[in-house]
């Protein structure tokens, strides 16, 4: 049972990691829950979809399939973090003077919840699809301890929610003002993170083999597969064998993403000078 | 002219920066060496698999059982999911002479092995 529930958890982590960032990155906007839990419920979908076909995806492309999925799918969330971002960046100043204007209740900011609720469905399915073949194999088996097995699995599934609250809760108690400050921050290295995670996807499935060597090994110190590991994996991109291209791609998402950031505002400014100030 | 010349240098000390990064990747380009591994029983057979040293490594991974399995390695750096009843693969860098271990995650206690590179 606990090894079940080790399993389980330790997939579903990431998931709700990212889920809690997103819940406390929308917190002012309208209707979140349902494009969250849309996510959720896509995510969940697609991780079944995907777990049934596992056989002809790992076959496809001479066997890597799912290295090449899995690079695809985190390629649209990096770019659906960028765009929430750069979107951000731009309506920002205004959606943060319509609060202060009507406290914090009401902000539309729904076009950016899009964005955020792919993310949220791509971070379900990546470590769904392992949770459910997982849980599969369990209840095929046939073996007597299954039902033991299953609370097992259901427990771990219970402690991935515990960590998304914990997350959620954690983000709250950042006072307000600095709170959009941070998500960003958060947002922009868990895109980063990713980007180098779909690159680590393509390097597996040889598409991409220059920068190859590895820049630096602190798998002494820190793995990747201890918790603090996989949560530093999951929030800043933490690896403790990066390749050079990893690296690269590491650096170049984030500076992309500032850059963008800082453009946007600067033209945003410009228009917003004419206005007058209250 | 200054500032001409400092990207000059600039451009060749990244070109160098470049060459010396991809110095070891396109020794990866050679052929790499196919080997093959199946799972039946939660076990692999065989258990333990010899491959050259600084050659980059197709491994063939067959799962006979009638359960996914995913093969994984910490010291690979690999996670792979293998559905019942098929076949995956895993490319592997050339690698230093050593013993990598790996498992199949879904049965941790039965399926182990060990790749040993010399």
């Amino acid at each position: 049972m606990l090894a079940a529930l080790i399993i389980v958890f330790r997939e579903i982590f990431e998931a709700g990691l990212i889920i809690g960032i997103v819940l406390a990155v929308t917190r002012t906007i309208a209707h979140r829950g349902w494009w969250v839990a849309g996510g959720v419920a896509g995510g969940t979908l697609g991780a079944c979809v995907v777990a049934v076909f596992a056989g002809a995806l790992s076959a496809a492309f001479d066997g890597v399939g799912q290295e090449l999925f899995y690079a695809a799918i985190l390629g649209v969330a990096v770019v659906m973090l960028t765009w929430h971002i750069v979107w951000m960046a731009r309506h920002g100043r205004e959606l943060a003077a319509q609060m202060r204007a009507v406290g914090e209740a009401v902000v539309a900011g729904s076009k950016s919840l899009v964005g955020l609720s792919v993310v949220v469905g791509v971070a379900v399915l990546r470590e769904g699809v392992e949770v459910v073949l997982f849980l599969y194999g369990v209840a095929a088996s046939g073996a007597g301890s299954n039902v033991e097995l299953l609370a097992g699995g259901f427990a771990g599934l219970l402690l991935g929610g515990l960590v998304c609250a914990l997350t959620y809760v954690g983000l709250l108690n950042i006072p307000s003002r600095y709170l959009f400050g941070v998500t960003n921050v958060m947002i922009a290295l868990l895109a980063a993170g990713m980007a180098a995670q779909a690159t680590a996807f393509l390097e597996r499935a040889n598409v991409v083999t220059i920068l190859g060597s590895i820049v630096w090994d602190t798998s002494w110190m820190l793995t990747e597969k201890s918790l603090v590991g996989r949560a530093l994996h999951t929030l800043i991109g933490y690896t403790d064998q990066p390749t050079a291209m990893e690296l690269l791609v590491y650096l170049a998402t984030l500076g992309a993403i500032f850059g963008l950031m800082k453009l946007v505002t600067s033209i945003g400014g410009a228009a917003r000078q004419a206005r007058p100030v209250y | 002219m200054v500032g001409t010349k400092l990207s000059q240098q600039a451009t060749r000390l990244l070109f160098a920066a470049t060459l010396l990064l991809a110095g070891p990747s396109v020794v990866a380009a050679q052929e790499p060496t196919t080997l093959q591994v199946s799972i039946s029983n939660h076990r692999f057979q065989p258990a333990e698999i010899v491959a050259p040293a600084n050659t980059a490594i197709r491994l063939r991974i067959k799962n006979l059982d009638a359960t996914p399995a995913e093969f994984e390695s910490v010291s690979l750096r690999v996670e792979k999911i293998i559905a019942a009843k098929s076949e995956g693969v895993v490319n592997l860098r050339p690698l230093q002479p050593g013993r990598y271990k790996f498992f199949d995650d879904f049965h941790r206690d039965t399926a182990q092995g060990t790749l040993v590179v010399q």
